[in-house]
C-alpha cells in the first residue's frame, strides 16, 4: 500500500471541498472495498478523508411518504430496519444476499453503490485494464469471461457492477442525494447515477470531483410481491452470476432490475411492459441488445429462467 | 466530530516505498519529529482505543490495519491474518459490539472505539462458553481460523437474538429463528481450510442451546 495522509472531515461541505482540492484524495467510510484495492495498489490515493463522523447515518421518512437512507447507514442496519423489512422487502433481501455478516456490518449505503467491479483483470495489475489505466486496453475481452457482462458492454470494457443492493434500488426507483464541492445539492435518479462503460470505463458514476453522496431516497412503498433471487456459484458469500430484483403486483405488472449482466443494474422500461406476458418475452426485451461471449452466453438463458422462477414465486 | 488530527511528521520520503510497508507498519518506534502548524500533513497518526477493557494509545503509520495494530503494536496475536482481504474471516474481532474484518479497516479510524478480541472473550482457565465448546467438540484442526470463527460465532448468536434477518430467513418481517440453517448462512464469512465445519457447527449449536 502507498503511504497517505489522513483527516477526519467535520462536515459534508468540508469533506466535499477537501476532496475537490486534491485529485489524489479519496473518501473513506466502511473501507471494505477501498482498502482491499489500496492493498493491491489498484487505488493509490495520497490522502484519505474519513467521512464516518458526518452524521448522515439515519433512516427517516420523507414528506412524500418514502424513506431517506443516510449514506453512512451500514448494510446490516439497513437490511434489518423495520420499515425497510416491511415496505421495501426487496432491498432487505438484496442486502442480505450480499457479502458476509462481517462486511455488511461495516459497508455503507453509499459505499455499496460506489464499489468497483470484481473483474479479475481489473484486479490483476500485471494486465491492461481500461478501468485501471485509461486507454491501456481490456484484457477481459478475449480472456476468461464467464462472469462478465452480456449487455451494455463496449469494446473498451465488459465488466459488471457487483452490487446486489444497487439492483434492488434500481427496481425501487431510488434517488441519490449529493452535495457538491461548491455546496450545492442535487438529486440523481439511480438510473442516471451509474454509467455504461463506453470508451471511458474508468468513469463509473456521474459524480463530480469532491461530490459527496449524502443519502439515497426511496419513493413511497409500492406494495406487491418483492423478490430478490440471486444465482451464484456458492450458496452464500459469492457475487452473482445473475440476480433478479422484482416487485410484482397481483395483476402481473411490476418493476424488475437485473444484476450480474451489465456495468450497472439493468432495467428496461419496454421489457417491464412485457411482465404480464411472462418471463420469456420480458427477458427477450431486457437482453435484445446483448452481446455475450461464448463463455457467458449462458447468462441469457439464466436471466430468463431466474425471472421465470421469480414470477412463479410471485404468483404462489 | 474530531477535527483533522495533526501529528508528527515522520520520514514521508521513506514511507512512499511500498517495499518497506510491512517493516514500517509493524514498528511503533518510528522516530517522530515535531511539526509546525501548516506543514505537510503526516503519514503517521496517534490513536487511542479500548481493547479488551484496557485503554491503549499507539502511534501508527496511517496504513496500519486494525489487525496489524492489534498484532504488531499491542502484541495481541490471537487475532489471525489469513487472506488480509476480507475473504477468510480469520481476523474477525468485535468493534463497538459488532463483528468486522479487522484487516479491512484502518487503526486510525478507530479513535475511542471499544474492541474485543479473542483474548478478551476468555483465557485459559476462564474460557468463554464458545471457546469451551470449540475445545469440547474439536471445532478445529490446525486452529488458525479458530479465533475468527469463535468471535464470529459469538456475534452470530447475538445477531439472531437482536432479530437481524439473514439471507435464509423465510419471513424477514418476523424474528429470525435459531436454526442450524441460520447459523450456517451467518458463518459463511469464516473459512476453515481444514474443513472442521461440522464440529464448528456442533460447538455453536451447543452454546445456542438448540438442536433445531
Amino acid at each position: 500500500m502507498r503511504a497517505f495522509t489522513y483527516e477526519r472531515a467535520s462536515s459534508v461541505e468540508a469533506a466535499a471541498k477537501a476532496a475537490a482540492s486534491n485529485s489524489q484524495a479519496r473518501f473513506i467510510a466502511g473501507g471494505t472495498n477501498l482498502l482491499d484495492l489500496m492493498k493491491l495498489e489498484i487505488e493509490t490515493p495520497t490522502h484519505l478523508i474519513d467521512i464516518n463522523g458526518l452524521g448522515v447515518d439515519k433512516i427517516e421518512g420523507t414528506q412524500e411518504g418514502g424513506v431517506r437512507i443516510g449514506a453512512l447507514v451500514r448494510n446490516t442496519d439497513l437490511a434489518a430496519h423495520e420499515t425497510i423489512r416491511r415496505d421495501y422487502g426487496l432491498l432487505s433481501r438484496a442486502l442480505l444476499a450480499g457479502a458476509s455478516g462481517q462486511l455488511r456490518n461495516k459497508a455503507t449505503t453509499a459505499g455499496n453503490l460506489l464499489q468497483r467491479t470484481r473483474c479479475p483483470y481489473f484486479y490483476d495489475t500485471n494486465q491492461p485494464c481500461n478501468k485501471r489505466q485509461q486507454g491501456s486496453g481490456c484484457s477481459a475481452i478475449g480472456g476468461f469471461t464467464r462472469q462478465h457482462a452480456v449487455v451494455g458492454t463496449s469494446d473498451a470494457c465488459i465488466a459488471t457492477h457487483p452490487s446486489d443492493m444497487a439492483v434492488a434500488m434500481r427496481a425501487l426507483d431510488a434517488v441519490v442525494e449529493t452535495v457538491k464541492a461548491d455546496g450545492s445539492r442535487r438529486s440523481v435518479p439511480i438510473e442516471d447515477f451509474h454509467r455504461l462503460p463506453g470508451d471511458t470505463p474508468h468513469i463509473e458514476t456521474v459524480l463530480e470531483a469532491g461530490e459527496v453522496v449524502t443519502a439515497v431516497t426511496l419513493p413511497p412503498p409500492v406494495g406487491g410481491k418483492q423478490i430478490y433471487r440471486k444465482v451464484r456459484d456458492r450458496a452464500s458469500y459469492a457475487f452473482a452470476l445473475v440476480s433478479v430484483g422484482a416487485v410484482i403486483q397481483s395483476d402481473g405488472t411490476g418493476q424488475v432490475a437485473v444484476g450480474g449482466i451489465a456495468h450497472k443494474p439493468w432495467r428496461i422500461a419496454t421489457a417491464e411492459a412485457e411482465l404480464p406476458r411472462g418471463a420469456k418475452s420480458t427477458a427477450d426485451a431486457l437482453l435484445a441488445d446483448a452481446r455475450p461471449t461464448e463463455q457467458n452466453r449462458f447468462k441469457i438463458d439464466l436471466v430468463r429462467r431466474t425471472l421465470g422462477a421469480v414470477l412463479t414465486e410471485a404468483r404462489g | 466530530m474530531a477535527s483533522p488530527i495533526h501529528l508528527e511528521l515522520s520520514r514521508p520520503q521513506l514511507l512512499i516505498s511500498s517495499v518497506v510497508t510491512s517493516v514500517v507498519t509493524g514498528t511503533a518506534a518510528e522516530a517522530a519529529t515535531a511539526q509546525s502548524p501548516g506543514a505537510e500533513m503526516p503519514q503517521n497518526s496517534k490513536v487511542s482505543m479500548i481493547v479488551n477493557d484496557e485503554r491503549h494509545e499507539i502511534e501508527v503509520d496511517n496504513r496500519t490495519s486494525l489487525l496489524d495494530a492489534l498484532r504488531e503494536h499491542l502484541r495481541l496475536t490471537g487475532t489471525k491474518k489469513g487472506c488480509d482481504h476480507g475473504q477468510c474471516g480469520a481476523c474477525t474481532v468485535m468493534v463497538e459490539g459488532r463483528r468486522i474484518n479487522s484487516c479491512l479497516t484502518l487503526a486510525v479510524m478507530h479513535q475511542g472505539d471499544e474492541i474485543t478480541t479473542i483474548e478478551g472473550l476468555g483465557e485459559p482457565g476462564n474460557l468463554h462458553p464458545m471457546q469451551a465448546a470449540f475445545v469440547k467438540h474439536d471445532g478445529f484442526q490446525c486452529g488458525y481460523c479458530t479465533p475468527g470463527q469463535i468471535c464470529s460465532a459469538v456475534a452470530v448468536l447475538e445477531e439472531i437474538k437482536a432479530g437481524i434477518p439473514s439471507h435464509v430467513t423465510s419471513d424477514i418481517t418476523a424474528a429470525a429463528p435459531l436454526t442450524t440453517t441460520e447459523i450456517r448462512e451467518r458463518m459463511s464469512g469464516n473459512i476453515c481450510r481444514c474443513g472442521a465445519y461440522s464440529n464448528i457447527m456442533d460447538a455453536i449449536v451447543e452454546v445456542a442451546g438448540t438442536r433445531a
